[in-house]
């Protein structure tokens, strides 16, 4: 396929990523969708999860915090708290705060006020380091 | 005249002020620089965002968000944003007194006027005058976006259970590095962007989910984002504020070493003066 759609990651912090790509696959609200180029405008949340592109055949993987997809007219907007590349992820980082997070749920019940939050923690962590691994892999 | 030692010892203290104000000038536009980028960095995600926001209130109908819910205004909550730390110029009275200013011309519309200071030079000086609902301070050191979540989180519990009905923001937007203007925003309840009549027609998106599920989400965010981007403001223009400040001191200090070193030398060539006087006075009289 010759045409490509434009991907852009924005964070608070910085533009992660401004690039030229052929396919992404990312985890929506309602579940894992993927874009090619000539998609409909499409606007869609995203849960914590996983986000991977495709370029000239070369896949990269990235971990996604919570934030906004838009597909417009073959260019992709990625709004995220945070967005980090595979082979950028701290795998004992992640790790130790999986540990941490799971130490601190098993302290609270659902009802407290904190338990979401460790809960997005827990998850983020968890992503963290699928990502890694597929990073790696590779 | 003062005498030659007392002179010497307020030379070099003015130089030792001199020094101090030079390093904190380095150490501001140091500092200025990263907080610079950040504002920059920030931008782009504050613009989409509002994009999307747009985007989303333009295909709004009927029910609204608890956010977009238009109350009598009868109780005001204004963040303020200031510096921790002073010795910036009149970046931080500026802003109080700005403050002070609007309350005071805004006591008459509102039955109640609380105020929320992030940054503790704006709560010294508001907690005398007004009822300071609360102060986050030391968070402005390194602004990260956790902190506006929070505030923002505390914003928003504060709006929806009707403790306050309107929302304001006031810090100082960074212009250029020697301006900072005082700036009122409006965050709650929020008001969609009117659509422009020369506006092309809106792409018809598909959501998923649902229109009133997205803004539920992006309302809280959007009010966090806005917060992040006023806190990243306040940082470069404090900076920048010092910096100014500094560099005014620094030649104030030049200027005034300059002129504390001739008053030394006249005093030296004074005394010298009298000096010689006295020995030849002396000599004359030994051969009278």
């Amino acid at each position: 396929m010759a045409e490509k759609m434009k991907l852009e990651i924005v964070t608070p912090y910085c533009k992660v990523l401004d690039m030229e790509v052929d396919e992404v696959t990312a985890t929506g609200k309602l579940g894992e969708f993927g874009v090619l180029p000539g998609h409909a405008p499409f606007l869609t949340s995203l849960k914590i999860g996983e986000l991977a592109y495709k370029n000239n055949n070369v896949s990269e993987h990235m971990s996604l915090n919570w934030g906004y997809f838009e597909v417009c007219e073959d260019k992709i907007i990625v709004l995220v708290e945070t967005a980090e590349l595979a082979s950028e992820i701290d795998v004992e980082r992640a790790k130790a705060a999986q540990d941490r997070a799971e130490e601190a749920l098993k302290k609270l019940t659902s009802e407290d006020k904190q338990f979401k939050v460790y809960e997005a923690a827990l998850q983020r962590a968890i992503i963290r380091m699928q990502v890694a691994g597929k990073g790696a892999r590779k | 005249m003062a005498s030659l030692k007392s002179i010497k010892k307020r030379i070099v203290s003015v130089k030792n002020t001199r020094q101090i104000t030079k390093a904190m000038k380095m150490v501001s536009a140091a500092k200025l620089r990263r907080a610079q980028e950040n504002v920059v960095a920030a931008r782009p995600y504050a613009k989409k965002l509002g994009e999307v926001l747009q985007s989303l209130s333009a295909n709004l109908e009927g029910d609204l968000h608890p956010l977009l819910e238009k109350r009598e205004a009868k109780k005001l909550l204004l963040i303020v944003l200031t510096s921790d730390r002073g010795l910036c110029g009149g970046f931080n009275t500026n802003l109080c007194k700005a403050a002070d200013r609007y309350i005071r011309e805004k006591s008459d519309s509102f039955e109640q006027i609380s105020v929320l200071t992030v940054g503790r030079k704006g709560y010294e000086f508001l907690k005398s005058r007004y009822t300071v609902y609360k102060n986050f301070a030391n968070v402005l050191a390194k602004p990260n976006y956790q902190t506006a979540v929070m505030i923002a989180q505390e914003v928003i519990d504060g709006f929806v259970a009707e403790e306050y009905d309107q929302v304001e923001l006031l810090f100082n937007s960074f212009r250029t590095v020697m301006t900072q203007d005082i700036t009122f925003q409006q965050l709650l309840p929020v008001e969609p962007e009117s659509k422009g009549e020369t506006e092309e027609t809106p792409v018809e998106y598909i959501y998923e989910p649902s229109v009133s599920d997205l803004l539920a989400e992006i309302l809280p965010k959007n009010i966090e984002v806005q917060i992040f981007k006023a806190m990243l403001e306040t940082v470069a223009g404090e900076h920048g504020a010092r910096m100014t400040a500094m560099d005014s001191a620094s030649k104030n200090a030049n200027e005034m070493i300059g002129k504390l070193t001739l008053q030394y030398n006249r005093a030296r060539q004074a005394a010298i003066t009298t000096e010689l006087m006295e020995i030849i006075s002396g000599s004359e009289s030994i051969k009278g």
